[in-house]
């Protein structure tokens, strides 16, 4: 998935499984003037339509599945997939009982939930405060600088980091100096470099990440504040009591996405900050599983470990999934 | 909505300091990207000795020269937009057929192939798999490893179904059924001219995907003569700026690092811009496409 569209894939989530009712209903609505066998037929040129999709998901996707096995065996290049020798969970004990284990985990959940903390709430209130603003000029202004990071590349994005954080030069280390500090090397203080990641990220894609909740505060019924105007509301309250209700089922779905992709940890900006120096705070299971399965063609091992990484994240989506269902009727499915 | 007869002295402390945030946001967001142009503007010295904070001071076009001379940044480029070009129309072919196909209701099967699409976003096989799958295909090292494991996206299949769900009258289908036309006629005359909109929403979306990767490239990529732009820009950018931080060197070696580090010093803030360019330039034109895409991924449902 191209990181410029990973907003919200599962609001759409909603929309598909909305989908069948709708056609189900038609399906009883219209007399039935087809069979399926004939509308299979007279529609076979949207097969074609959909076989390169089709295609690739299967070659880039489900092969790929097929091929996690090599998570349970001794896979070796030569004898193929298939021919490689079963080993059960070998490599799996290997890595619960490693000495990294626990750094592994504690790095990959403490950036990941630092990230939620900080980074969940700002766009709330960014689109919460730029809702208030009815000077087009200066909202535009503000919309268009905020979104703007969004488009950095993030080789660029770590290039800036390095560039502003370094301890000599950097204008970051000048400004604490100026004001009577010691400069700080960010980068290779494994102390630092959570902080880094996540307020980079936040100067980065906050911005963005208003779009969704301004486009669910442009459906709230101007009627409603009318109403609370006249019954003396303020215009705090107002956004308490009315706009924040009107994007609690937005905030809900992207809250779940977040819990639940807690372990998929955008790793590309983390891969391109660590250094031996910071490795310490900054080695993260998808990091990790770079480092042992390409660079040291461990491919087996790499593959348990990103499988039990890909499995915890499923059974925490379907946990956090069913506890917003549970609390507040709004869920992925 | 007129609110100013009834405002109170709260409200307007209110409003003042969401002003105040506003513009605080603004200023942290554009700081780093006025210092960023200022600094590829600058005389190198003084933008490491922090004399220059603002303004440029010294202007030079210095490292703009030596980026237009330098080989790598030329050939990065030139592979960045070949590859941007193939990969978006690769991915337009898949997706906005297949995500036509998807919308139409009389398809059967097609909530058995979304579904197995939307799966994928899901569960994957990992890393390790789909590189080998990409290395048996024989596709390491050749055009195809940047443009193929990358061809479609499900998130974009979904927003563009969303689309013709949405945006293409039924009544245009039902009525060039009844005349005869064939899906692929029908798809070409009439559902295509009217998709302007979601293809460009789509091609906005892929295309800024492929020029501001790296990530493939880095594993599928080994010739430096294929290496697209973020590749160079990562050697550039981040392993001189690095090593220049974190190791020491000694003799000859250590040299050969100093005079690469100077020039890096000199063009890293210019490759920063060079590199953003053609999306900077496009970005405030094609701003609400961008929004409207996402809106339509949010707010159709």
């Amino acid at each position: 998935m191209s990181s410029s569209t990973a907003t919200s894939p599962l609001q759409q989530e909603e929309v598909m499984n909305k989908g069948p009712k709708n056609q189900n209903k038609l399906k009883q609505e219209k007399p039935r003037k087809l069979k399926k066998s004939r509308k299979i037929l007279q529609n076979w040129q949207l097969y074609i339509f959909v076989l390169p999709a089709f295609l690739y998901f299967l070659i880039f996707h489900y092969i790929p599945m097929y091929g996690v096995q090599i998570a349970f065996k001794n896979f070796i290049p030569t004898l193929g997939i298939w021919g490689s020798e079963w080993v059960g969970f070998d490599h799996f004990i290997r890595f619960f009982e490693s000495y990294y284990f626990w750094d592994l985990i504690k790095n990959t959940l403490g950036i990941s939930i630092y990230e939620l903390l900080v980074g969940f709430p700002l766009p709330i209130i960014l689109a919460l405060a730029l809702n208030e603003v009815k000077d087009n000029f200066f909202k535009r202004t503000v919309q268009t600088v905020t979104y703007a990071p969004h488009f950095i590349s993030v080789v660029v994005m770590s290039g800036m980091i390095i560039a502003f954080l370094s301890p000599a030069t950097g204008i970051i280390n000048h400004a604490i100096q100026f004001l009577g500090f010691e400069p700080i090397a960010f980068l290779s203080d494994p102390a630092w470099f959570k902080t880094v990641y996540v307020l980079s990220g936040v100067w980065q894609s906050t911005g963005w990440g208003t779009i969704i909740y301004l486009a669910a505060l442009s459906g709230v019924d101007p009627q409603h504040h009318e109403a609370a105007i006249v019954d003396g509301a303020t215009r705090f309250q107002r956004i308490w009591y009315i706009n924040i209700p009107a994007i609690v089922p937005t905030m809900i779905i992207l809250l779940i996405m977040n819990v639940g992709s807690i372990m998929a940890l955008s790793f590309e900006k983390i891969l391109l900050l660590q250094n031996p120096l910071n490795l310490e705070s900054s080695n993260v299971i998808a990091t990790f599983v770079y480092q042992a399965g390409l660079l040291d063609a461990q491919y087996s091992f790499a593959s348990a470990v990103g499988l039990f990484n890909a499995v915890i994240n499923a059974i925490l989506l379907v946990i956090v999934n069913k506890i917003a269902k549970k609390t507040s009727e709004t869920s992925l499915w | 909505m007129n609110t100013s007869i009834h405002e109170t002295k709260t409200d307007k402390l209110f409003k003042a300091l969401v002003y105040v945030f506003l513009t605080g946001a603004l200023a942290i967001v554009l700081y780093p990207l006025i210092y960023i142009i200022s600094a590829s503007i600058s005389n190198p010295a003084a933008v490491n000795s922090g004399e220059m904070w603002f303004f440029p001071v010294d202007i030079t076009f210095e490292g703009y020269n030596l980026i237009f001379e330098n080989g790598a940044i030329w050939r990065g480029y030139l592979n960045t937009i070949f590859y941007t070009a193939l990969g978006t129309f690769i991915n337009l072919a898949v997706t906005i057929p297949a995500a036509y196909a998807l919308s139409r209701k009389d398809f059967v099967g097609r909530n058995l192939l979304m579904g197995m699409f939307v799966l994928t976003m899901f569960f994957s096989g990992g890393l390790i798999p789909t590189y080998l799958v990409v290395k048996n295909l024989g596709l390491i090292d050749t055009i195809w490893a940047m443009v193929l494991p990358n061809a479609a996206a499900v998130w974009n299949i979904v927003i563009a179904r969303v689309f013709f769900q949405t945006s293409i009258p039924k009544e245009l289908e039902e009525a060039a059924i009844i005349d005869g036309a064939s899906n692929f006629k029908m798809f070409i005359k009439i559902i295509l001219p009217l998709s302007a909109p979601i293809i460009a929403v789509m091609a906005l979306f892929y295309g800024v995907g492929h020029w501001n990767g790296y990530f493939n490239a880095l594993i599928y990529l080994s010739d430096k003569e294929m290496f697209p732009l973020q590749l160079v820009l990562r050697e550039i950018l981040v392993l001189q700026e690095m090593s220049s931080q974190s190791t020491n060197l000694t003799g000859s070696m250590a040299e050969a690092m100093h005079s690469k580090q100077q020039l890096a010093a000199i063009i890293k803030y210019g490759v920063m811009i060079v590199s953003t360019l053609p999306i900077i330039i496009v970005y405030p034109f094609l701003q609400r496409y961008f929004v409207k895409g996402v809106m339509i991924g949010s707010l159709k449902g």
